[in-house]
């Protein structure tokens, strides 16, 4: 197996008396996809804040691509090719797709923003990804459909050659045949080569896409696994009771 | 053009593909200046028809120095609205920054681009300390400048002593809404911009074309281009005619130097907003500050900003209003002037909803209001029916901005 690009160990963040995640190990390797499941309250938007940067873990070590690395904001995260895609898009309905794929980071040209510039390089981002379901890179985001805008969500994501790429519940608010759209799209992100932590809820999608499944259970990993080494009910365990019958806190036995 | 995007747009040549493409704009919630040139120009057919005076040239110099100062005041406000806030303050912004205007030259002896920059500086100072308390501590923008509102009025009232006028005779100041271009350098001026305008619009479609990108549908930009460019020449035509009563006495034509200045407004303000990424983050924050703020752009100073922006621009309605009425008085910018410019603004097609509007809207609402005011002023009616107009006008636009955005709601 690849060496991870991003690697955990004893993460651990309180808010409080409150003690979310404890001693908390993930690893996620690039060109696979890995879910990260838990039942709500679990910490697992604690742990993806405190990869991104937004939280500031007590304890821990944060590994990326061998190197021990400290992340204590946003823009350390950014620096270091982590993209978050937020569940509620954070995508500007008024502005198009360009406009929003580039918000933030604009090209300029002297104090001008260079839009064909971005326009190009926006095409072809979407080319890579192979999305063809999106009409004109010029229309508005409050035009699109859900699985479009999340199309959008992710493409700014990988615009700028980042290496892993987090994506809270994509495709929770989605149709069955969007969900296909956003789960090939996520499968393709991974054999692009990028580390990919899914969140979901969704046992099927997870086994579906993912290549490994990491379940945490009130703030403690249960376990991270091979996605064929286990079933369902076996994950589902993981995630209503913190253990199941031939899982170990290491994997599988 | 180019197809070496893997996705190809197929460019299309007819304008009936161009007709569809901006009902879908529509759908999507963007009405575009369609409505507002056509409301414009129903207005002036109608009151052209029932008042012989309404089309005449001096009525139309009249007309563009009494929308001036509105229109300059909706520039600034366009910017704090689409951010999804108000300025109710704005008008006495203008008369508070005109009155320190007219104090520095007639008290002070100071020449006027002194005095105007004193004044924009105030401004400036007020629209901070507005946006400040709105981004900082949070209080809402609508009861930050109601207070303003009445605070700036009072310091109006002060400045000016009670009931009393402030006079300014500075030659300059009061050239700018009394004065005109000779005809010769009316259509020097008008030369210059259409050929700018014009070398502007096809370099940008050359562009675009050059880099493999989606141009403008050429035919499309030629009709627009050749009607505003026409249109603008007959305007020029129309005030390069002698409006003079008594010729013999005082000679009046070409075009009043308010029509410059406030061109010059709407070329920055428009590069502000639409080429910068100031300007774009503008529209960000007006559409989802959240978004805005995960894209790591500082919403506060934004906020603060456009608020410093609406004031300056004030600032400069002061300075018009001054020029126009010779002198300052408590009442300058006060009573319908600030529901007017938000109003032209609305009318011109800026929502209040934030996120969408341009710095030609004030022109073009500007030009709705003014043209109510004085055409029905024209036709005799008293205030009472004016006010009811146009506050039915500004009620059909906000509606069909809400009615517009419903549609766009995923």
């Amino acid at each position: 197996m690849t060496e991870p690009i991003l690697s955990l160990r004893g993460v651990n963040k309180s808010f409080g008396p409150v003690h979310v995640l404890k001693d908390v190990n993930l690893d996620v390797h690039p060109g696979q996809v890995t879910a990260l499941v838990g039942d709500n309250g679990a910490g697992k938007s604690t742990l993806i804040k405190c990869i991104a940067g937004i939280y500031t873990p007590d304890h821990g070590e944060f590994k990326f691509d061998g190197k021990v690395v400290n992340i204590t904001g946003p823009r350390d995260a950014t620096a270091l090719g982590i993209e978050i895609v937020y569940q509620d898009l954070a995508l500007c309905d008024n502005l198009d797709i360009v406009h929003n794929m580039f918000l933030g980071r604009e090209v300029k040209k002297g104090p001008v923003l260079d839009e064909s510039a971005m326009e190009s390089l926006a095409r072809k981002t979407l080319d890579s990804l192979s999305v063809r379901t999106v009409k004109s890179i010029r229309q508005t985001v409050a035009s699109l459909s859900g699985g479009q805008r999340q199309t959008v969500a992710i493409a700014k994501a990988v615009l700028w050659n980042s290496k892993v790429v987090i994506l809270d519940e994509p495709t929770a608010a989605l149709g069955v045949a969007q969900t296909e759209q956003v789960l090939n799209l996520v499968r393709r992100l991974a054999d692009n080569g990028l580390g990919v932590i899914l969140i979901s809820h969704n046992i099927n999608d997870v086994f579906e896409v993912a290549d490994n499944i990491a379940a945490l259970y009130l703030g403690s990993m249960a376990a991270q696994v091979a996605k064929n080494e286990v079933i369902p009910r076996q994950v589902i365990e993981l995630i209503t009771t913190g253990a199941s019958a031939g899982v170990d806190k290491a994997g599988v036995k | 053009m180019s197809t070496s995007t893997a996705a190809v747009e197929v460019p299309d040549t007819s304008l009936k593909s161009a007709a569809h493409d901006y009902w879908s704009k529509v759908k999507a919630g963007d009405i575009g200046a369609l409505p507002a040139v056509l409301g414009l120009l129903v207005l002036c057919i109608v009151f052209g028809s029932m008042s012989s005076v309404f089309l005449t040239p001096g009525n139309f110099a009249n007309l563009l120095t009494q929308a001036a100062s509105v229109i300059v005041i909706a520039m600034g406000l366009i910017f704090v609205l689409l951010l999804g806030e108000i300025d109710l303050s704005a008008g006495y912004a203008s008369g508070v920054c005109g009155a320190v205007l007219v104090i520095l030259i007639t008290d002070h002896g100071q020449p006027w681009y002194i005095a105007l920059a004193a004044s924009i500086a105030v401004g400036m100072a007020m629209g901070f300390g507005l946006g400040t308390l709105v981004a900082r501590l949070g209080i809402p923008s609508f009861v930050v400048t109601l207070a303003a509102f009445l605070g700036f009025q009072g310091i109006l009232l002060i400045l000016a002593g009670e009931g009393g006028t402030i006079r300014v005779d500075d030659e300059t100041v009061l050239a700018i809404q009394n004065s005109n271009l000779s005809p010769t350098l009316s259509w020097a001026f008008y030369i210059v911009a259409s050929v700018g305008y014009v070398l502007l619009g096809l370099s940008r479609i050359n562009a675009r074309r050059k880099a493999g990108l989606k141009a403008e549908l050429f035919k499309l930009w030629l009709i627009k281009t050749i009607s505003l460019v026409g249109v603008s020449g007959l305007a020029v035509f129309a005030l390069n005619l002698e409006r003079s009563n008594n010729r013999e006495l005082v000679s009046l034509k070409g075009i009043p130097y308010v029509v410059p200045v406030i061109l010059v407004l709407l070329v920055i303000g428009t590069f502000v907003l639409g080429r910068t990424a100031f300007g774009r983050h503008i529209y960000a924050v007006g559409g989802n500050a959240e978004a805005a703020r995960r894209a790591g752009i500082n919403v506060k100073n934004i906020r603060i900003a456009a608020f410093v922006i609406c004031s300056a621009l004030s600032a400069i309605a002061g300075l018009l209003f001054a020029s126009r009425q010779n002198s300052i008085s408590p009442t300058t910018g006060g009573s319908s002037t600030l529901l007017y410019a938000v109003g032209a603004a609305v009318i011109g097609g800026t929502s209040l909803f934030g996120g969408k509007g341009k710095m030609r809207d004030a022109i073009l609402g500007g030009l709705v209001v003014a043209v109510i005011d004085n055409g029905m002023g024209l036709l005799g009616y008293a205030a009472g029916i004016k006010f009811i107009v146009t506050g039915a006008v500004l009620l059909v636009s906000a509606g069909v901005d809400a009615i517009s955005r419903r549609g766009s709601a995923v």
